[in-house]
């Protein structure tokens, strides 16, 4: 299914899907805060329930790139962008179309764990509140339910009622991934998820993120390469806000193509 | 290995900060001792006023004596010894209350168990000794028979007092409202008349007793037993019984309505007016104060204009309360007020409702004098909640609106409470403005009743601060209210404390449901 194609050759080197298996599709896509340049004229197709990961030294654009995904940079004044960002073929940016609805489609989850002060089951239940029409009853289900699909549910069953911030900060992070879940997304961005957090909650994260593929499209931002290794079945390096390459994740981390990707991945460019 | 303690002692010392650490913990103490000073100041000459101290019979060289409470000392202009002052009451017989008498002219000084402290209606205290009690019929009391007989007569009158005063207000209020409301009718003209004869019938019952009195210096004087409100001999009180006497004298002061042009009586109107503006205040405020910061951190681009308005908002906190005053008194009194009068009320014009100062007037001018402040703390509060808290609100699909309203605002909640704080601490204490827009030196009747709409905003109220100025500034004889001044100024602290202390304990009780912000 996927095909290896030297889109530009002189400039990187991209793996391609086909349409039906591609959940979103960036093409041309460039942004820029007031003045300063931040992504240029990037395309790539991210995989349906695969996992892809965007690496790259500090400032080279993965997050900015993230949230741009879930039209995030809305609320920021100074960033222009232009091109395109198509969500199962449709494009994010139409007039038609709703941005709250396209961010409970596009779920996200941040670096910093940011559970809301409120108990353990109001942050679940956060989200479909907001969309009203669900009975109690079903509402505990799905809250049950995303509990246990962030690998949550065992540990906070018999203190819904206590406040999320009670919380260790591995925990948090699950808490935030199954709110994010209870309002059923088809995608899920998470950026550095666990870049705040100690080794067994990662790993915790980690095999979280394995598991969801099933269901879900993932993309992680994250500057520990290791982890990109660990988790993602695609990888897309990129650096001053372009694609360098974009390849599966064997292939880029044991044969780059690309001495500017060999550079990074061995260490040697920061 | 054992665990040591640290010394304790040492560790709180400041220690390698060089000056800094000393000058700034001095100024911390210096600051601290001056309110003390200044709480225990209010605190001993507030509360001392209500202890039924000695009465002391003095006895001068010349023979002549007197008798009344030492108030204090201080010495002789002329250097040649000390002098001291005594309350010595009777303002009907000597014509003043007090007496500065030089120490060197004090032949003996002595506390006669039989002297007595008249509190009465007019004239203020007596100070002297019982001679007989005169009933209506029948002889003639005397010496102890006559002091017993006066304590037995005075709960009974009390009681009667009561009664009319009760009658009064649950009667006959009552019935006159519903003639006002219904127009004359037969029924309520007879149970009127009814409640009247009653009342007249306590009056006859209270009776044509008197009391005969004399003075140490031998004059005589006669008082009807009704003009009594309370009679003691602290002379021959235990200590048990006089501090019953002060905690009825507190009791009194905090519940009853004032007397004598503010220099006796207690202030009970005055702190339901405080408090009751206070908070007409803090509802007024909150609301305005909240959106203004909202929209200024929230919604406003972040442009020069922007911060052009927050440097203004920020500045308005600086402007002298008495400006206020003034732009209240001509905005709200005269101009919203005046107009509401010749819209609604012109049957009444013109005597003016609502185009003069009053409760709800006071409130706003008030209410506008304390909006920086709201203003400024739940702007900082709104700028203190993390950037990830509000992008996690819209990650999960909600709008603008719905993350300031579920995520934001309660988030901030503590902050507009900080905010409630600062404005409750500076409007309570706020006398200047109010006179300008609706303070009133005596309004006994306060702004709440039974009568439609219950809360009367048109109304003057009274207030603590107000009390205090009156009755130092404008009253007869100062010296006289000085321990009630004392007594209003403690009381008006621990108002303010008590506003603070609800606002601080709904503060506490907001953070420790979801503990504070975790910093990471």
């Amino acid at each position: 299914m996927p095909v290896m194609r030297e889109a530009r050759p002189a400039r990187g080197a991209f793996i391609d899907f086909e349409p039906e298996a591609t959940s979103l599709e960036i093409r041309g896509f460039g942004l820029r805060y007031g003045d300063k340049p931040a992504l240029n004229d990037l395309t790539l197709r991210v995989p349906r329930h695969r996992v892809t990961a965007f690496i790259g030294p500090s400032g080279c654009g993965k997050s900015t790139l993230l949230r741009a995904l879930n039209r995030l940079h809305d609320l920021n004044e100074e960033v222009v962008q232009q091109g395109e960002i198509r969500l199962e073929g449709r494009d994010i940016h139409a007039p038609e179309v709703a941005v709250a609805e396209l961010r409970r489609r596009v779920g996200m989850v941040f670096q910093a764990p940011n559970p809301f002060p409120m108990s353990i089951y109001d942050n679940v239940a956060f989200g479909l509140r907001l969309q009203g029409g669900l009975s109690k009853r079903r509402r505990d289900d799905i809250v049950e339910w995303a509990l246990r699909s962030a690998a949550l549910w065992d540990e906070v069953k018999d203190r819904l009622r206590a406040s999320a911030w009670s919380l260790s900060g591995g925990q948090q992070q699950r808490l935030v991934i199954a709110r994010t879940l209870a309002v059923g997304p088809e995608v899920l961005l998470l950026d550095e998820p666990a870049s705040a957090l100690d080794p067994i909650s990662t790993l915790k994260v980690e095999e979280l993120i394995r598991n969801l593929k099933a269901s879900l499209t993932l993309v992680l931002v994250t500057h520990n390469m290791q982890q990109a290794a660990r988790v993602s079945d695609y990888t897309a390096f990129l650096h001053n806000g372009e694609l360098v390459e974009y390849a599966p994740t064997d292939t880029l981390f044991t044969n780059p193509r690309l001495a500017r990707t060999e550079n990074y991945i061995t260490g040697r460019m920061a | 290995m054992r665990w040591r303690r640290r010394d304790t002692a040492r560790a709180r010392l400041p220690r390698g900060e060089g000056p800094w650490a000393w000058l700034s913990a001095g100024s911390v103490a210096l600051s601290l001792l001056l309110l003390a000073l200044l709480l225990g100041l209010l605190l001993s000459r507030g509360l001392g006023h209500f202890w039924p101290g000695d009465v002391a019979l003095v006895t001068l060289e010349d023979g002549r004596q007197l008798a009344g409470r030492a108030v204090r000392e201080e010495p002789l202009p002329d250097g040649s010894g000390r002098e001291r002052l005594y309350r010595t009451g009777n303002r009907d017989l000597d014509g003043a209350i007090w007496d500065w008498v030089a120490l060197a002219a004090i032949h003996e000084v002595s506390y006669p168990r039989e002297l007595l402290v008249l509190e009465r209606r007019r004239w203020g205290e007596f100070i002297g000794r019982l001679v007989a009690l005169e009933p209506e019929a029948g002889p003639r009391l005397e010496g102890e028979a006559a002091w017993s007989a006066l304590e037995a007569r005075l709960v009974a009158l009390e009681a009667r007092r009561e009664a009319i005063r009760r009658l009064r207000e649950q009667t006959i209020r009552p019935l006159v409202r519903r003639l006002e409301r219904e127009g004359e009718s037969a029924e309520v003209t007879r149970a009127l008349a009814a409640a009247e004869a009653r009342i007249g019938a306590l009056r006859a019952s209270l009776g044509g007793a008197s009391l005969v009195l004399e003075s140490v210096s031998g004059q005589h004087s006669i008082e009807p037993l009704e003009e009594v409100v309370r009679a003691r001999r602290p002379n021959a009180m235990s200590n048990l019984d006089k501090l019953a006497a002060w905690g009825q004298g507190v009791w009194r002061f905090l519940s009853e309505g004032q007397r004598a042009a503010n220099t006796a009586g207690g202030v009970w109107p005055a702190i339901f007016g405080t408090v009751l503006m206070v908070m007409l205040m803090s509802l007024l405020v909150t609301p305005f104060g909240v959106l203004a910061a909202v929209y200024l951190n929230e919604v406003a681009h972040q442009g020069r204009l922007t911060r052009l308005v927050r440097i203004g908002v920020r500045n308005l906190a600086g402007v002298p309360s008495i400006v206020y005053g003034v732009f209240g008194l001509g905005v709200f009194v005269y101009g919203i007020g005046g107009h509401l009068d010749s819209w609604f009320f012109e049957a009444s014009l013109p005597s003016p409702t609502f185009g003069t100062g009053g409760l709800l007037w006071a409130s706003l001018t008030l209410a506008l004098l304390t909006l920086p402040v709201v203003i400024v703390a739940t702007e900082e509060g709104l700028a203190r909640i993390p950037h990830r808290q509000r992008e996690g609100a819209l990650a999960l699909g909600a709008t603008r609106l719905e993350m300031l309203t579920r995520v934001v605002l309660p988030m901030a909640m503590p902050a507009m409470l900080t905010g409630v704080i600062l404005a409750v601490a500076r409007a309570a204490g706020e006398v200047a403005p109010l006179m300008l827009v609706g303070v009133a030196k005596l309004a006994p009747q306060v702004p709440v009743d039974g009568d439609f709409p219950f809360l009367h905003l048109e109304r003057k109220f009274m207030h603590l601060g107000y009390h205090i100025f009156d009755a130092a500034f404008h009253g007869g004889d100062v010296q006289a209210a000085l321990p009630l001044i004392y007594a209003t100024a403690l009381l008006l602290v621990l108002v303010i404390l008590m506003l603070n202390l609800t606002a601080i304990f709904l503060r506490h009780h907001l953070r420790s449901r979801h503990g504070t912000l975790s910093s990471y």
